[in-house]
């Protein structure tokens, strides 16, 4: 098992997020409606929320009570939180524990590393901030959204650098979103997330 | 002139980087931090911008005199405060730090804490976070601060007065020898003097302001 979660339950404005779950999939979606409290969930297992309660176990690791920096998680949040005041390059390897070459080759970011954030388009704002995770090489990589914000016409290639960083890195993700045509174009399980609980779980491809 | 102006712009130079440390200290435990005392904290570091200037001077001068508890030990170490150049010092040091701490509090409250959560994911450590994504973030408020704070050390008359006194070539700053120079009916003098402290105060406040400017520039595109 990836991730584990058992009887987490941490308080938000209209009601709890209550969550027990077992993800072992390369690419787990997080699927459910606005408000359902799957970013909040993220950033409780990044470690950015105090939990009431409850345990989380990353490969067998105790993750609960670790500062978010020993974690070893990679969280893209949905508005990317690019530092402003630094360039692409400085951005990217914030955090690196290794030198990133497949990482920006695979995601096509060497042409804008020195870029200023500011230059960068929505897609290319996506791919840095995705690198910045990468290279720190987490042990599962949790991302927020990796289409909000991106241009329509955008969102089938920055889709496509999805699918390439899961089948090129033996990270496990998680990717929430609310559009079915996402989950099923990279994930191969889904959690359904209802006012804060777990409603469904399932396989996607055997 | 020279040297009152040398000996001004020296002490409130060395006052201005005495309490950086525990300026930017400060401002951000008041920014970021939740603590027991911190509304008490909040109010002392204040109370030197709406007291009485010499009652401030008064108070410093019991502290740091040779019998006072602060006093008593340094005298001891061989070093007197009172009526020598460190006294204008200190003098300057408790009447700016509070403009110091407003505004790096400001500018530290501006900052997204959503960059420093991110951050810490990428695993950088509280210092690392502070000194590569929280300071340079609120580095053009902090400066601000830091100029303004200068300024104020500048203009400081009525701490100075009681704990440094007035000892020509020693503790007489500007706003002192305006002060001697106006007593003494050297009225022209004192023009002079009064025409270089306005210069000192606009140019700091005017570049303070200008790089306040600059940040909401940078931030509303």
């Amino acid at each position: 098992m990836s991730l584990v979660i058992r009887d987490l339950r941490l308080p938000l404005a209209d009601f709890p997020l209550e969550v027990s779950a077992e993800l072992s999939a390369r690419a787990t979606a997080l699927y459910g409606p606005s408000g359902a409290g799957k970013t909040s969930l993220l950033e409780a297992i990044a470690g950015l929320r105090t939990l009431e309660r409850g345990r989380i176990d990353l490969h067998g690791r105790d993750v609960t009570n670790l500062p978010p920096r020993l974690r070893r998680i990679g969280y893209v949040p949905q508005d990317d939180a690019l530092f402003p005041h630094l360039s692409a390059r400085q951005n990217i390897f914030y955090g690196a524990r290794e030198q990133g070459d497949d990482v920006l080759d695979v995601l096509e970011l060497r042409p804008v590393l020195d870029r200023g954030v500011k230059n960068l388009s929505g897609g290319e704002r996506k791919r840095v901030a995705l690198a910045r995770a990468l290279v720190t090489r987490p042990e599962i990589l949790l991302l927020d959204e990796p289409l909000a914000g991106v241009d329509i016409a955008l969102r089938d290639r920055v889709l496509q650098y999805l699918v390439r960083v899961r089948d090129e890195f033996p990270i496990p993700a998680i990717y929430v979103t609310h559009q079915m045509a996402e989950v099923e174009a990279i994930c191969e399980e889904m959690v359904v997330l209802e006012r804060g609980r777990v409603v469904e779980q399932r396989r996607l491809v055997e | 002139m020279s040297s009152i102006l040398g000996l001004t712009l020296r002490t409130a130079a060395l006052s201005t980087l005495l309490i950086l440390i525990p300026g930017l200290a400060v401002a951000w435990l008041l920014a970021r931090k939740r603590w027991r005392g911190k509304s008490l904290v909040e109010t002392l570091v204040s109370l030197p911008l709406v007291m009485p200037p010499v009652a401030t001077g008064l108070i410093l001068l019991h502290l740091l005199g040779r019998r006072g508890p602060i006093g008593a030990r340094l005298h001891a170490l061989g070093i007197d405060v009172v009526f020598t150049w460190r006294a204008v010092v200190v003098a300057m040091m408790v009447m700016s730090f509070p403009l110091l701490v407003r505004a790096a509090r400001v500018a530290f409250e501006e900052v997204n804490p959503r960059f420093e959560q991110i951050a810490r994911t990428l695993g950088a450590s509280e210092w690392r976070v502070f000194f590569t994504i929280t300071l340079p973030l609120a580095a053009r408020g902090v400066v601000s601060g830091m100029l303004l704070a200068f300024a104020r050390a500048v203009g400081e008359f009525g701490a100075t007065i009681l704990v440094a006194g007035n000892i020509p070539g020693r503790t007489t700053t500007l706003s002192v020898a305006i002060y001697n120079l106006v007593q003494l009916g050297r009225d022209e003098e004192a023009f002079r003097l009064l025409a270089v402290a306005v210069a000192i105060a606009f140019a700091a406040v005017w570049t303070a302001e200008t790089f306040l400017r600059r940040t909401n520039e940078s931030r509303h595109p």
